[in-house]
């Protein structure tokens, strides 16, 4: 899960992480106010759960409160990688002198968390780790033991050569890694680090992603979730228990399993279709489910065709027959549906399914290929793939 | 032959009074599994489908001699049920459990690396070694017996590729899922070393998805250490960037972790990618005519390349033993 810039200040703050002084607004009389309480020159920042918002345009410097009115009208409301901008952080503004990384992720292989600093650091750090890794100084930390305060410090000496600058950034550094641990994150991050001109150490920007398997335990960063900030349906997938991606194409997906549902998609591409979302519904499906994701991909416009393929295991096929049968009677479906259920109780499955009327097929290439000539059907002949 | 689990793995089932644990410790049962009890603190002395449940691991691996554990707890419980598995003696723990913390998974794998104990999973749908023992949840009518080994980070993905061979006439040995999310416990590299080292698996079905480099790193380990034929699967070509697609582990970020590098570093050393499931077997049949008429020079250096592959790895040679 992503949260903002200035939720992961604030906790930040709560952390003893150091921040510029800032403040959320949704409107731009909230965002004058709080440049007025602060005094300018202020910084004017969007709110998106994306990357690169400064070269897009989605942080701005406001030397005076008209400018802050200025920056915060343009910026609310703006589109950021097609994402809606809906609040903005006024920050107090701050003299920079040098820009350093820090950050904090989860790596795979050497299954540590690993601390990763630079002293290029700013809007060009996925440029400095792509074309000068040996920029980035990376410590796998042990996750028994932890980070050694020396090793935060050999790493914050990386950053700055003045002994009060290091000590400051290796404090920001341990408690950043306290932080990734109490939180759950999946990564943290610091992006810049900054020294100010009174030699102060400073995070300019916060970055904290948190690992949804670790949510059932932090009721508080869960409640942190900006709905707004995502897409409907994927929110509505999330609170039906199913993970959905919603794309661009026309063949809705119901899968159980992710690799299976990646596979029907990719499948899907491969037969000269385009699909219209990557849909688990999970192990243990009940029916409940089933319907939820029929809802959810029905409610897309684009959708032409449906394709439902399971693979019993843990998952029972006759469950998903249930679910199959409820959306029908509930949602009444116009367009055609191919359903392939094969596996753990595939004959109940079968005969459940014999009071709908349904399109059939045994094989996964099989029903890819009926799904994308069923998509085509409203299409005049000549436009048809057969 | 087969690698991890046979006939004689002793299974333990934890979280065997829930809905899937119960229905699996029966479905395994049922298989052949030699399943000598289940655990769930509370309910110690009560039965379920005839296996007698305990209310510890410490009990009921004393009572019954168990080697193996396959755990169906909630994620919640499954770190805790991991490690107490592995502390009262249990050899293979596989953690079928969906949802479990990466931050917990870090100190689980931390604690158990120096162990002679092998986890398998999270978030995995477990092993089966035809005809002889299944541990967790593969449904055990699309299996056959054969020469082939399946390793996968799928689960439904692995009854798919399974199904296509068995349906073209070839059969598995064992088939593992190693499970999706970013930390775990069993590797790529790990099985393939095993398959390696099992005289009845001949060809190695490989099936990656996006996300991690382990896809790269088992195409240099398949190139250094391995003489059987190995083909692969790549789920998520069509994926989009910076989305997690399903599994803790399945996302493409900062541009690293996509199909196409995967399917190129493979392609780079000899191993076929099929672009549908139902083209494995076709690619497998391949593989083993080519490999069944080695030079005499080139046998000799996989001799050496299995020789050293099977010092290698520690656990690789232990956990294939048992």
């Amino acid at each position: 899960m992503k949260i903002h810039e200035y939720q992961a200040k604030d906790l930040f703050s709560e952390a003893g992480i150091p921040v510029p002084p800032g403040k959320v607004a949704a409107t731009v009389a909230e965002a004058v106010e709080i440049a007025e309480s602060f005094g300018c020159p202020v910084m004017v920042k969007s709110q998106v759960h994306v990357g690169g918002r400064g070269k897009a345009g989605g942080i701005q410097y406001a030397e005076n409160v008209e400018a802050a009115r200025v920056w915060s009208q343009k910026i609310l409301g703006m589109d950021i990688k097609g994402l809606k901008v809906g609040k903005v952080l006024i920050t107090e503004a701050v003299d920079i002198v040098t820009e350093s990384y820090v950050g904090i992720i989860i790596d795979r292989a050497s299954k540590s968390p690993v601390v990763m600093v630079s002293a290029a650091g700013g809007i060009d750090i996925e440029e400095v780790a792509a074309k000068t890794p040996e920029k980035i100084h990376k410590l796998a930390v042990d996750p028994t033991v932890g980070l050694r305060a020396y090793q935060a410090r050999n790493l914050a000496a990386k950053l700055y050569k003045d002994i009060a600058q290091i000590r400051q950034a290796a404090d920001i550094i341990l408690k950043l890694y306290d932080l990734f641990w109490q939180v759950d994150a999946s990564l943290v991050e610091i992006n810049p680090l900054v020294t100010v001109p009174s030699g102060q150490v400073l995070a300019l920007d916060a970055k904290v992603n948190i690992d949804d398997n670790g949510l059932f335990r932090h009721g508080e960063i869960a409640a942190l979730r900006d709905v707004e900030a995502e897409e409907p349906a994927e929110v509505e997938a999330r609170e039906g228990d199913l993970s959905f991606v919603k794309l661009s194409g026309n063949i809705g997906c119901i899968v159980n399993g992710a690799g299976l549902a990646m596979a029907t998609m990719d499948l899907v591409k491969h037969y000269g279709g385009d699909p219209a979302n990557f849909l688990d519904i999970g192990g243990s499906s009940n029916p409940q489910k089933v319907l939820t994701a029929m809802r959810i991909i029905l409610s897309d416009a684009n959708v032409r065709a449906v394709l439902i393929n399971i693979f019993g295991g843990i998952t029972r096929c006759d469950d998903v027959a249930n679910g199959i049968v409820l959306a029908y009677e509930e949602l009444k479906p116009e367009v055609p549906i191919v359903v392939r259920l094969t596996g753990t109780n595939e004959d109940k499955a079968r005969k459940i399914l014999k009071a709908v009327n349904l399109e059939f097929g045994d094989t996964l290439d099989e029903v890819v290929k009926k799904a994308i000539d069923l998509s085509d059907i409203d299409v005049p002949a000549a436009g048809r793939s057969k | 032959m087969s690698i991890l689990i046979n006939k004689k793995t002793k299974v333990i089932v934890q979280g065997i009074t829930g809905r899937d644990g119960s229905f699996h410790a029966e479905q395994m049962k049922k298989y052949g599994t030699n399943v000598v009890g289940g655990v769930t603190p509370g309910k110690g002395g009560s039965k379920v489908a005839g296996i007698p449940v305990f209310d510890s691991m410490a009990e009921a691996v004393k009572k019954t001699r168990a080697n193996t554990s396959v755990i169906y707890v909630p994620p919640g419980f499954a770190i805790d049920a991991i490690y107490e598995a592995a502390d009262n003696g249990i050899k293979l723990i596989v953690c079928i459990t969906e949802g479990v913390p990466a931050n917990d998974m870090m100190k689980v794998y931390d604690y158990l690396k120096d162990k002679d104990v092998r986890l398998v999973g999270p978030n995995c749908p477990g092993i089966i070694s035809t005809d002889q023992s299944k541990v967790g949840i593969m449904p055990g009518t699309i299996v056959k017996k054969g020469p082939v080994g399946v390793v996968s980070r799928s689960g439904t993905l692995t009854y798919e590729a399974i199904w296509a061979l068995t349906c073209a006439g070839l059969g598995q040995t064992t088939c593992i899922g190693i499970g999706g999310d970013q930390i775990i416990g069993t590797n790529f590299i790990d099985v393939l070393g095993m398959f390696e080292n099992d005289k009845a698996t001949k060809a190695v079905v490989m099936i990656g998805e996006i996300g991690g480099t382990d896809e790269e790193e088992a195409a240099r380990f398949i190139k250094k250490r391995m003489s059987k034929p190995v083909v692969s699967f790549i789920a998520g070509r069509s994926a989009p960037p910076g989305k997690r697609m399903g599994h803790a582990g399945a996302i493409i970020s900062g541009g690293t972790g996509t199909a196409a590098e995967k399917i190129k570093a493979l392609n780079a050393v000899g191993i076929p990618v099929a672009a549908s499931p139902t083209e494995i077997p076709g690619l497998v049949e391949d593989m083993m005519k080519k490999a069944k008429k080695p030079k005499a020079a080139a046998a000799k250096k996989t001799r050496k390349a299995a020789a050293r592959a099977s010092g290698a790895k520690k656990k690789t040679k232990k956990a294939g033993k048992s």
